[in-house]
This record gives C-alpha cells, structure tokens and sequence, in this order.
C-alpha cells in the first residue's frame, strides 16, 4: 500500500458514490438492531431492487447516529432523518425522495439534541458503512496515518499529541502526549500497544458504539500511536459481552491486513504492525491497566501495585502503551489537522470534545458528543430535552460506580475533568445517567456499592470485605433498620477504603456515598431517623436482597 | 518445553474438540492463550466441565488449578449447561432505574429460581448482566440472543410463559 494506492481507493470509491444520485442510510448499531433496524434495511434493499433503481438509489446500513431511544433510525440524501421506522415504511421513504418526506415518521434535527454537538469522535458515524474500509478511506480514512508515516518522525507524532492537549478519555484523564513520550522513550525488546475497550461502567455505552459504527477510526489511531512509539504488536480488549463490536473489529481488521494497512513495511516504510483482538470475559477490574494486562496475558484479571507502571513493564514485562478506544478516535484527526486545532476546542486544561451516553430519565436518552465546557444543565436539559412526564430532576450521575451523584445545585458547573472531579464525581469513561425525583438516593449508593462488591477481585481486603461492610451498612439503611452508629462507620469505612485499596476499584468505590452523603444527607436521616424513604423506593424490613 | 511431552488427546470423538485445538494452535500452545482456548470451549460446547477443564489445562501446559481458577474468576464463564432458553436482564444503572429490578423480581417469582439458576425442566436460565450497553432501550431484557427494549412486566412475563408452555416436539 503506497499513498498514491490509498488515494486510488478513496477516488474510485468516491466516484462510484456520486454515481448514485439517492441514498438512505439505516443505523445498523446495536441500538437500532435490537428494535429491528435489519428488517428495515432488508425492506428497503428489496423494494429499490423491485423499483429497479438500483443503480442510482443507494441503501447503506451506518453506525449510530445517537439518537438511540428513537429507533430505528433512517437518513436520506434528501435531508430528512426518520424515526422509529418499520419494515412496511420502506416505500414510503423512497417515495418521499423525490417528494414530501413522511411527516408521521420525520425526525426533527434543528432541536438542540443535534445542534449543540460538535463531532470530532463521532464525525462518521451515522455516515460511513462500518462494514466496508473503502467508505472509511473514501470519507479521508486513513490518510493521518500516511501523513505521520511519510511526512513526521515518530517524535514529532508524540509532540503533535502532546500540543493538543489530548486527555485520557477512559476516566482519569492522564495525558496522553506525556503517556506516549514515556513509552516511546522506554527500552525493551518488544513494545506493545492495548487498546482497552473493557467498557464496564453501567449506563455507558460510547465504546461500543464507537466500535460498531466506526472500527477502522481506532485502528487508525492504534497504528498512529503504535508508530510514535515503536510498538509493533497490538491487542484490543473488548467485552466479549459486545459480539457486534467483536464482529466488525475483526472484520475491520481483515480488512486492513488484506490491502497493507496491517502488517509488515506499511506504506513502504519499515513500520510493521499487527492487531489482535482479545476477549475480556466479564470482570469490571479489568479496566484497570494491570489488570487488564494480567487478562490478556491468560491470567486471573488481578491488578499489582504501580510502580512499575505498564508504561515502562506492562505486558510480557516490556513497555506498553494503554489507552481508551475514544482516545485512539481522537488522535487520526489531530493529526489530520494538527494538535492546535484540537487545542482551541474544550477548556484551558480539558480540550476537544467528550462522548457521553445519555441515559436514565431524560427524554432523549443517546449518544452525544459535545465540547469539553459545556455545562450540565444544557446536556441534560438542552440536548437531552429534560425530564420526561413533568417531573423534577434530582441528580445526574457520571462515571459509573466510580463516580457520584451532581444534585440540582451542580447543574451550571462545567463539564471537565476538575470540575467534576472538586463536586465529587470524575469524568469517567462518558455514562451520564439522570435521575428524577423518583429515584432513592440511598439506593442508588446500594446499587453500586453491591456493583463493586461483586466485582472485587479479593486481592486486597480494604475492598474486598470493605465493600460487603459498606453494602450492608447501606442494606440495613434501606431496610430502615440502621443507627446513627452505622452511619458513621460507613463514612470511616468510605475513608478507609479510599486510602488503602490497591486499585481504582476500590479507591473509588466509596465515591458514590460520599456524593449522595454529601448532597443527599437528609435522605439517608430520613431513612435512619424517620424510618421512612422520601422516594418510596425503600420498604421497611424488606426481605433482604433485591439486586 | 520438553518434547517428550504428548499432546493430550480429547476427552471424546466430539468434532468440536478440532475448534478447541485451532484455537490452542494459534495460541502456540501457550500458558497465555487460557482466556482464549476457554472462549472457544464455551461457544463450541457452551460450558465448561471439568473435561474440558482438564484437557484445556494440559494442552497449554498449565495447572488445573489455574485454569478453574480463570474460568471461575470471570463471569462470562459458566461451568453448569444452560437451559434451552436464556433470558439476560440487564442490570446497568440506567436500567436499574427505570424498573429492571421489579422485572427480575417478577421473573423470580414466575420461575422459583434465583439469577444463574435453571428450572427444573430444563427449559429457562436466568441470568442478569451488569450492562449491555442498550442504556437508550432501558430497562433491556435479551431473549435468547435477541434484545429487546424498553420490556415492561406483563410483556417479559408473556415471553417466559411461551418458552415454560412450550411442549418438546
């Protein structure tokens, strides 16, 4: 594959675009597949061919276009996006291409939902067929990773990196130039590059769909990264609980392997890089790097202390380099258009945008992109469309069991990395889950105490019988049976855990009790002194387990 | 590793021990491919016994004890044959809050078994997950590989009742 090749893709490929004069695009994410958006697509195909149009109406199946409760979701060249569209509406939307659109299926698109977003991440989502590299390479794909093999060193890919203030998008937010700069500086004998798409918060859906909608955006990114620091080796991890993203990961992957882009002398330079795809297989810890690492290496998912960081010792004990599948999607179009460019997006020390999965009670519930800045209140309010049946908002929840809960009086706070991590939550990896008014706060703090409970690998004890201690405090609370007594002890053992625990699992797990201790006090005396859940979530005595 | 050693011969006549080899081939018969080798074992087979256990152990040359150590650390693992039907509630947050636990208690109720369990009959598993990433479809309930969204009670109850009413052909 030399560029003059890879242009000679995206020209014919372009060109046999334009041929086709009309075209509907189906969303074929796991979204709108699980509300049969495949029937939709087959009706459609069908009906072109009975049209005989073939040749110049184009139905394509893309990846998610975010609105995800609106489902299945269809767009036309004409313009108009569908929604909840049904096999038998095939017909009626190639009639509406030289026509009126459908007005009982039309989607209206200058609401907020669609014009505050700004996709960099997402930019081809909802546009490309995630199952064809051509339409990827047509759509500029591919060409950050020419330009950084035949026109930068790797040096000055890092420094690109580093100019544009890139932040770890998995939740904590390192810097990615500075990760990579110490990668590529480390010595050993083979330097691997992981990529971790062990998504498990609850309520967090990016990397999947990132995945599902636009593989080759991160393969890109891993080779551009795999360059800068002299990696030649690379794994995926990914849930194996996302058998779509596995599907068309390992597709994308056949893909670029057959026309060069993987493997050895790409582009006629001496860059060799292979990509493999390994299974996670349920266990929350493995997001943690170590962890993660221990994994595909074949082991018990079990985190070690750091230092050593997998930077200078990950897998097989040589240098490796981690980051989040939305951090490999941001870095082709830095490099495409510089690190600066990306810098003037975002905040002083939170740049570009972040991908959010709107879900909970909100009346759009979906994939969002937005610059880094924007405040709470426009995502929830603005862009999701507020609580649905008149209710009243009552907290918003980012970054899964790892993260808190934002009451009513964060709403106007920024979204960026500090500024959620001072109310006391974290960016986390994107899941943003809205409660209202009918939602116990108490057992909210449950729920995810009971997550990490479960998810506790036992290897150190501040988590592992701290979390049970911790879960039964807050059992005993919603059963109205606790003290003050135990009150306390939960607010030491949120101490202690945070302290000594090995990993972030454990150091963060006492994050969601000490937001909603800290917002939500009256609730949890409510339950202890009155004996009473202001919600109506909590029963008295109940039985004992409920999750 | 020494080259005395044998290569373990499959518990069985089974075909599908030749996926579980390709698998341990391309792995080179290392101590590193476990995760993978169990995976295949899984899909091919759809558990994990303690054959299968022990012929996984011995061809990448690992103790028993760390392979049943693995496959009970993860989740996705499961070393009981499922039932002929499966039905997955999810669990995530955005699920957990708008009803998912009330559909797990009606299923509970419905069937007698607890998450992870089987009938008597055979005929139902119950799993939970910790999230399939449907947040936009919540509360999500897969039925047999199939997902469904926005499933309210009286819908998953009718569901269960055509796989429990169900009269083996």
């Amino acid at each position: 594959m030399t560029p003059e090749e890879l242009d000679q893709i995206a020209e014919t490929e372009r060109e046999q675009q334009s041929r086709f004069t009309q075209r509907v695009n189906v969303c074929v994410a796991a979204g709108c597949l699980s509300c049969q958006s495949q029937s939709v697509k087959d009706a459609l195909d069908k009906e072109v061919a009975q049209r005989g149009k073939k040749d110049h109406c184009q139905v394509k199946g893309v990846g998610c276009m975010g609105l995800c409760s609106e489902g299945p979701l269809v767009s036309t060249s004409s313009g108009v996006l569908y929604k909840k569209v049904e096999a038998a509406d095939g017909a009626a939307i190639l009639d509406s291409l030289e026509g009126d659109p459908v007005s009982k299926l039309v989607c209206p698109t200058d609401v907020p939902f669609f014009l505050r977003q700004k996709k960099i991440v997402l930019e081809n989502s909802g546009v490309v067929d995630p199952d064809r590299i051509e339409d990827y390479i047509a759509a500029n794909g591919y060409t950050a990773l020419i330009k950084a093999l035949t026109e930068m060193t790797s040096r000055e890919v890092v420094d690109e990196v580093t100019r544009s203030g890139l932040r770890g998008r998995g939740g904590a937010g390192y810097p990615t130039g500075l990760k990579w700069s110490t990668v590529s500086k480390s010595v050993g004998t083979q330097k691997y590059v992981i990529c971790n798409a062990d998504e498990g918060d609850p309520g967090a859906f990016m990397d999947r769909s990132v995945l599902e909608s636009d593989p080759h955006r991160v393969l890109e990114g891993m080779l551009i990264a795999g360059y800068a620091v002299g990696a030649s080796e690379a794994y995926i991890y990914v849930r194996a609980e996302y058998p779509l993203a596995i599907k068309r990961l390992r597709n994308a992957i056949r893909q670029a392997e057959r026309i060069g882009l993987l493997g050895s002398d790409i582009c006629g330079t001496r860059f060799s890089f292979k990509v493999d795809v390994r299974l996670g297989a349920g266990a929350f810890v493995c997001g943690e790097e170590t962890a993660l690492i221990a994994s595909v290496e074949g082991k018990r998912g079990t985190p070690r202390p750091r230092p050593p960081y997998p930077a200078m010792e990950g897998l097989f004990g040589q240098p490796t380099l981690i980051n989040n599948v939305e951090t490999f999607a941001n870095i082709a179009p830095i490099i495409r258009n510089g690190g600066e460019w990306y810098a003037k997006i975002g905040t002083e020390k939170s740049k570009g945008t972040k991908v959010f999965a709107l879900a909970g009670r909100v009346e759009n519930t979906g994939l969002i992109e937005v610059p880094m800045g924007i405040s709470l209140r426009e995502m929830v309010f603005e862009i999701g469309g507020g609580i649905p049946e008149g209710r009243k908002f009552k907290a918003v929840q980012t970054g899964g069991p790892s993260g808190g809960c934002l009451p009513t009086e964060c709403l106007d706070m920024p979204v960026d990395y500090e500024s959620l991590a001072k109310a006391g939550s974290i960016m986390g990896s994107g899941g943003m889950i809205v409660m209202d008014e009918s939602s116990c706060m108490v057992d909210v703090a449950k729920y995810f105490m009971d997550f990490c409970m479960t998810e506790s690998c036992g290897k150190c004890i501040p988590c592992r019988v701290g979390t049970y201690q911790m879960h039964r405090i807050l059992t005993a609370i919603g059963n109205m049976t606790a003290t003050e007594q135990d009150l306390k002890m939960l607010e030491q053992l949120c101490d202690l855990l945070k302290h000594t625990s090995l990993c972030g699992l454990g150091q963060s797990a006492p994050n969601p009790v000490v937001s909603t201790l800290r917002s939500f006090a009256e609730e949890y005396r409510a339950h202890i002194q009155e004996h009473k859940c202001p919600a109506g979530v909590c029963v008295a005595q109940s039985e004992g387990e409920t999750a | 590793m020494p080259s005395y050693v044998a290569k373990p011969i499959p518990p069985n006549q089974d075909k599908r021990w030749k996926l579980v080899d390709a698998t341990i081939r391309r792995q080179g018969q290392q101590a590193r491919g476990l995760i993978e080798t169990l995976h295949t074992v899984q899909e091919a087979f759809g558990y994990l016994d303690a054959q299968a256990l022990r012929y996984v152990a011995m061809s990448l040359r690992v103790p028993l004890s760390r392979a049943y150590g693995v496959a009970t650390f993860y989740h996705f693992f499961t070393l009981k044959p499922a039932g002929e039907h499966t039905c997955v509630i999810c669990m995530g947050t955005a699920c957990y809050i708008k009803g998912a636990p009330q559909l797990l208690d009606a299923v509970q109720r419905d069937l007698g078994i607890r998450p992870g369990e089987t009938t008597a009959d055979k005929k139902v598993s119950l799993l939970t997950a910790r999230c399939l990433g449907s947040c936009g479809l919540a509360p999500a309930v897969v039925y047999d590989q199939e997902v469904a969204g926005k499933v309210a009670t009286p819908a998953i109850r009718e569901h269960l009742k055509k796989w429990t009413t169900q009269h083996d052909a």
